[in-house]
Formats: structure tokens, sequence, C-alpha cells
């Protein structure tokens, strides 16, 4: 909160700033950042993302570790029934042999869906806490911490992700096809011609639909995410200021606060299935040798 | 809303766990899983194969039975047939046994009477010597009178 009563336009400005150290002339400063490139770094979307996946490794750890054949306890069987779930997803859409893909998908659907699960603690909670404490602790002015807790609506988080999945993509491509297979899928296709020299016309024309196709998909991943996941956080803000406007709507934005949540709890795990499946079918793709 | 450093921490964060779950989380849960799968597999095969096991024994109990019925009704018969063959050897005995006291009194009986017989036979002689002295006291010719009464014994 920029002042003490913000407008509707600065409580939502507020809310959708990370928080943010970058690089100045003047060495690294906190929240600073409007112009600084390439190197900042959100801290916030840093701290979520690593405590969700290690909160993500370390349950999973400790059912991995006492884990029972016979009469297995609540958590253990929760877990269980996601693993077969992902196996059964994996099983069904890939059929080479890779001991990574499996790993790679529950990881990717648990991160994923932690992360999302961000967006339903209360907008306000987490920012006015963070702030009381760096006003108390640390002497900083009211209204100036800033704070996302969601760190898939940062769109480095989901490209961080989805280019993790293009760079798996492209080392799996050429170790199961070889380079020369690779640059023929990407130059040979979709047109192809016996005749040599209408082949030589055609091979830029097929290498700019196939490399349009190949950026497409970590693109497309790492947006969808990241737009599905920002639009609901900013329902939610926009929904947070309706609460402010009087006692209707107090109550008003209440109940539609309440109706985004449900149906963001279909969003959430869709949303980690969504990645999840895609990132089994490129590598699958990957792994095909035509 | 831009690309920053943010992406890199992203995406050494997602190798570091897709690591750490490739590597301490996926094989151990995915064990488990499997040995329970093989237990319950080899444990539904085993009640297949026990219940298959408990049939063939009740086949092989009504078989033992079926013998163990047939056997014993076979021994209850030759036990009868003992019994009648026992009960006619001692009907036989006691009436050969019978028979043979029978005899015995018989014999014996016979043997009385001859010597009954022969016993009246000299007593009848003496008395009639004794009568005949008594008429010979009267009648001298004893000699005479001996022929007569050594007939006459003779008859008796």
């Amino acid at each position: 909160m920029a002042s003490e009563n913000p407008t509707s336009v600065e409580y939502i400005k507020h809310h959708l700033q990370n928080w943010k150290v970058c690089k100045t002339d003047e060495g690294w400063v906190w929240n600073q950042c409007q112009d600084a490139g390439f190197w900042s770094i959100n801290v916030d979307s840093v701290i979520f993302s690593f405590l969700l996946g290690a909160l993500f490794c370390f349950a999973f750890w400790r059912v991995a570790k006492s884990a029972k054949v016979e009469n297995p306890g609540r958590w253990q069987s929760f877990v269980e029934m996601t693993f077969e779930f992902v196996d059964k997803s994996v099983k069904d859409t890939f059929h080479g042999k890779n001991p990574l893909i499996a790993p790679l998908a529950l990881t990717i659907f648990v991160w994923i869906v932690l992360m999302n699960f961000m967006d339903l603690i209360p907008v306000d909670l987490l920012p006015w806490a963070a702030d009381k404490i760096n006003v108390l602790a640390f002497g900083a002015e009211p209204g100036h911490t800033y704070l996302k807790v969601v760190p898939t609506t940062d769109v480095n988080v989901t490209f961080g992700l989805s280019l993790g999945v293009f760079f798996l993509l492209l080392f799996y491509s050429i170790k199961v096809k070889g380079v020369g297979g690779f640059v023929g899928e990407l130059t040979l296709h979709p047109f192809s011609s016996s005749n040599k020299l209408v082949q030589i016309i055609l091979i830029p024309v097929n290498l700019l639909m196939e490399l349009v196709g190949l950026l497409a998909k970590p693109i497309s991943l790492g947006l969808r995410l990241f737009g599905n996941l920002y639009a609901g956080e900013l329902l939610f803000i926009l929904i947070a200021v309706l609460t402010s406007a009087g006692i209707g709507g107090f109550i008003g934005g209440g109940i539609a606060y309440m109706i985004w949540a449900i149906f963001h709890l279909l969003v959430i795990p869709l949303q980690a299935f969504i990645f999840m499946m895609l990132t089994i079918v490129y590598l699958s793709m990957a792994h095909e040798d035509h | 809303m831009s690309i920053d450093l943010t992406l890199l921490f992203t995406m050494i964060f997602f190798i570091g766990f897709v690591w750490f779950c490739m590597k301490f989380v996926w094989p151990p849960i995915m064990a488990t899983i499997k040995e329970r799968q093989d237990k319950i597999a080899e444990g539904l095969a085993a009640s297949e194969r026990s219940a298959k096991d408990l049939e063939l024994a009740q086949a092989k109990a009504a078989d033992m039975l079926r013998d163990a019925k047939s056997q014993s009704a076979e021994i209850v018969d030759s036990a009868k047939k003992r019994h009648t063959e026992i009960v006619d050897s001692a009907k036989d005995d006691a009436r050969s046994e019978a028979d043979k006291i029978k005899n015995g009194a018989m014999a014996e009986i016979d043997q009385e009477v001859n010597r009954a017989r022969e016993q009246l036979r000299s007593k009848v002689a003496t008395l009639a010597v004794a009568g005949a002295e008594k008429v010979i006291e009267r009648n001298i010719d004893e000699s005479a009178n001996n022929d007569l009464f050594d007939k006459l014994v003779k008859e008796l």
C-alpha cells in the first residue's frame, strides 16, 4: 500500500509487485527495480518455490524411507495414490524406457500443485504479515513491503519449468535420433519431394515451420500455466477490492471470493495435470524415431 | 514482469528436485508398491491353490469313507458268517457228544442188563437147585435130575 489509504489501482499494483532485489550502479538494492532488466531476482518467487519444492521432497522422502508393504498408513496411501496416478499417466503415454520420465512427471505435478495452492491463501494475509514484520523488525515504512506468494504467477518460474522441459526435449531428441536425425526432422517435414532441387527449396520452409512448432512448445507450456494462475490471482485481488466497497460489497465480495476459490480448486490441479501431461507427451515425441 | 535471474534459480531448483525425486523418492516407493502387488498376486494364487487342494481332499475323504463303509460291511458279513459257522459247529459238536454219551449210556445199560440177566440166571439156577434139593430129599436120583435142571437153566 503505497499510501495509508490506497486507491484501488494502487492496491492492485501493489499486489502485483514482486519482492525484488536487483543490481544497479550502486550495487544490489531492494525494491527499486523498475528498469533493472535481467540482473534482478524475485526473492518471493525464489523463496516460495524453493520451500514448496523442498516440502514436496521432504514429505515424499519420509514416506519413501519408512514405506511399509503391509498396512500402509494414511499418508503413505495418499502418496502411493499420487504415485499410481502419475505412473499410469506416464505408462499410458510414454512407451519408451527412461527412468527419468516418471519422477520428472511426479515432481512437476506435485510441485506445481503446491505452488498453485498458494493461491487459496487469502490474498492479503501473507503480504500484510510480511509488511508488519518488516515494519516492526527492520523499521521499514508501512506499505513498502512487496510480496507475491504464488510462484506460478511469476512468468520466470513457469518459464524456468518449461525451459527445463525444453532442454530435456532437445537432449533426448538428439540422443535418440542423433544430430542428423533431429535436423532431418526439422528440415524434411512436413513438405518433402523426391526431386532434389525441389527438396532444397523446401528445406527453409520446413525449417521455419518446424522451428516455430518447436519453440511454441516451451512458450505455450510456460504461458498457459502463468496465464491461468495470474488471471486467477488477479481476480482474487479484484474481489478483495470489492470487499472494501461498503457492507454490500463486503458480503458480495465474500461470496464471490468463495465461489472463485471453489472454482479455483478445479483449476489448480488441472493446470498442474496439463503441464505434466504435455511434458510427458513432448518427451515421448522426442523419443519417437521415424 | 520481465525475464530475469529468477528463471535461473527456478531451473536450478527444478533440476535439483527432479534429481532428488529420481534418486531417493521414486525407486523405494515404486519398489514398495511392486512388492505389495506381488504379494497380493501370490496370496490370491495361494488361496486358489488351497481351494483346489481342499476340493481334492474332500473327494479323497469321500472315497475313503466309501471304502471304509464297504469294508465294514464286509467285516460284518464275514462276522455273521463266522457266527453261523461257530453256532453250527457247536451244534454238531453238541449233537455228537450227546450221541456219544447216549451210546455210552446204552452200552452201560446193556451191560447192566446182561449182568443182571447172568445174576438172575445163576440165582435162578441155585434157587432151582435148592428147590430141586428139597425135591430130591424125596427123590434120590440126583444125576438124572441134574441133567433136567441143566436143560432148564439153559432155557432161561
